[in-house]
């Protein structure tokens, strides 16, 4: 390599001090795992080492470089131009190496910034939408659920999380349908904006049953439900009677074990026909409150995320 | 350096200006200063013009506020409700700084929409200023989110249900409502993460977001100036034709412009 003018004693480039840095690196590893690593690491890094030591005193480099000297000459000849029937370099391929640097510096830095931002979004945005399904929940024994009247369960859905996830439904035994017990399960989100609708009528305090997370209030002869924030009304199966809900109560499915009634999944109702264990459910998955589950306005809601 | 005696005066000048001299000969920040304070503005800029930078202030207020009562606030379901008692009735001050921060959100709110308010009436939005007209409706909804998202904190019965609401209204919009309302809860249902989630968003997220609109906001309106009042004879930045010739508009922050010699 011809020494510069300006720069007689710089070094041509190395490839050497990569290898000192994984002699280094492997060595500061096996500090950790294995005193051999270390060993190893501690060769490696002399041998690199020596070799670069020996490059920087010598003045032989690794590489030739020729980019370097193709540039010199470009800029030489930028600089006395049309002097000798030099071929004049178009501006644009003077510094191909920059080009090459300004391109990979921005790529390499969006792989980077791809790197660190993408899984920071996703841990912002995925667990909202993944693990949501609920586990059945033991409600108490069949015999709390006297036939034909509401009683108003509430229970923690997830304990770890306390009072927060308290859920609450109104229950009501319908007696047998063929050989099987029906049960009608509302939910209290209000279909119009999800406050708690509350039963229209007298509630019996008085024989209210504590089982571990679980409360039940029995309700005397209620004739529906109404919403406390914007004055929806329900009748006794769900059915929006007036006020501004869009669709029926939800409702939760339930299951039987050992005696005793286990609450399931919710899912969205747009209307009730008929009453008590002989009412037919259309039944739809999941919404949020305040969108339709049929009709023409549904089709604004095509995908529900997962419930 | 000559050995001319200084006087008493101009020692103590050239003492107090040593310092500033170190700073500006190494970061230019006093030009800067200058260069953004000492504009020029159409003689007839009035008191409505003051509109924004009281919505700066009030922001300003809010984000001192907030820091200082996130020291002591717990976004926590089981503790954010006792933490915010605390604040109010224990703590030195609390009920204060509270106080400036609840009432204060109100106040910015009413000062963005005031403010706006003066740039539609004024035309101060038309060319070349739209795309801080854009910047500030931006900025208008950040400041809405805020609001939205610092209600939850008192985690008490109205936050709670008025969150609820809220969230549902959001899912209630076309298409991606629902994966909206989904996000904003992190689940299903409002759950132990919704309230720490809405603190981070509430504390961090929107108020960078609003850190850095503003700084674009007001490098626009260093760089455009300020707008005269429609009913101003001025040009912006031109004074009236005076013996034949364009004086420019006056240097500082004077309001009493020309109106008494036209």
């Amino acid at each position: 390599m011809q020494p510069h003018d300006q720069h007689p004693h710089v070094p041509g480039p190395s490839l050497w001090p990569v290898g000192f840095a994984v002699g280094v690196v492997v060595l500061l590893i096996g500090l950790i795992v294995s005193w051999y690593v270390a060993g190893l690491g501690a060769v490696i890094a002399l041998a690199f080492a020596f070799l670069w030591v020996r490059d920087l005193t010598t003045g032989t480099a690794l590489v030739d470089a020729p980019d370097v000297e193709a540039e010199h000459a470009a800029a030489a000849a930028s600089l006395l131009p049309a002097d000798g029937g030099e071929p004049a370099t178009p501006p644009a391929e003077r510094y191909p190496r920059s080009k090459f640097l300004e391109a990979s510096t921005l790529g390499l830095g969006a792989v980077i910034g791809g790197l660190v931002t993408v899984p920071a979004l996703g841990f912002m945005v995925a667990p909202a939408f993944l693990k949501q399904g609920q586990k059945d929940h033991d409600i108490g024994p069949l015999t709390d659920y006297p036939e034909g009247t509401f009683v108003i369960a509430t229970w923690m859905s997830d304990k770890s999380q306390g009072e927060v996830s308290r859920r609450t439904a109104f229950v009501r035994y319908n007696g047998l349908l063929g050989s099987q017990p029906s049960y009608t399960i509302i939910s209290n989100h209000c279909a119009h904006l999800g406050c708690p609708v509350q039963p229209n009528g007298p509630l019996d305090d008085k024989n209210t049953k504590q089982l571990a997370d679980v409360t039940l209030i029995p309700t005397v002869s209620i004739a529906g439900f109404g919403c406390p924030c914007h004055g929806g009304q329900y009748d006794t199966e769900g059915n929006r009677t007036a006020g501004p809900p869009v669709r029926a109560l939800d409702r939760y499915s339930f299951s039987i074990r050992n005696g005793r009634l286990f609450i399931g999944k919710p899912f969205s109702v747009s209307h009730v026909e008929g009453t008590g264990s002989a009412a037919k459910i259309h039944k739809w998955t999941l919404a949020f409150p305040g969108e339709h589950v049929n009709g023409l306005e549904s089709w604004l809601y095509p995908i529900q995320p997962p419930h | 350096m000559a050995a001319t005696k200084l006087t008493r005066s101009q020692q103590i000048q050239q003492t107090i200006l040593y310092p500033i001299d170190w700073l500006e000969e190494r970061s230019g920040i006093v030009g800067g200063i200058k260069y953004f304070l000492f504009r020029k503005v159409p003689g007839d800029t009035n008191w409505f013009q003051t509109l924004g930078a009281a919505t700066l202030t009030a922001f300003i207020v809010q984000a001192l506020t907030g820091t200082i009562l996130a020291m002591y606030y717990k976004p926590d379901p089981n503790g954010a409700y006792s933490s915010i008692q605390h604040i109010t009735n224990d703590l030195f001050a609390g009920w204060l700084v509270r106080g400036m921060h609840r009432w204060g959100a109100s106040v910015f709110i009413i000062l963005m929409f005031m403010h706006m308010g003066r740039v539609f009436l004024f035309g101060a939005y038309k060319y070349p200023r739209e795309l801080n007209w854009i910047i500030g409706v931006l900025l208008l909804t950040m400041g809405l989110g805020e609001g939205f998202t610092g209600y939850l904190l008192p985690w008490d019965q109205t936050s709670y249900w008025a969150t609820v609401v809220g969230i549902n209204i959001n899912g209630t919009a076309p298409f991606l409502g629902p994966f909206l309302a989904q996000f904003l809860q992190g689940g299903t249902y409002i759950n132990a993460d919704t309230l720490s989630r809405f603190y981070a968003i509430h504390m961090l997220l929107i108020p960078g977001a609003i850190f850095a609109l503003i700084g674009l906001h007001l490098y626009l309106v260093v760089r455009l100036g300020v707008t005269s009042p429609p009913w101003s004879k001025e040009a912006a930045g031109k004074g009236p034709i005076t013996n034949g010739k364009v004086t420019t508009g006056r240097r500082g922050l004077s309001r009493f412009g020309t109106r008494g010699r036209r």
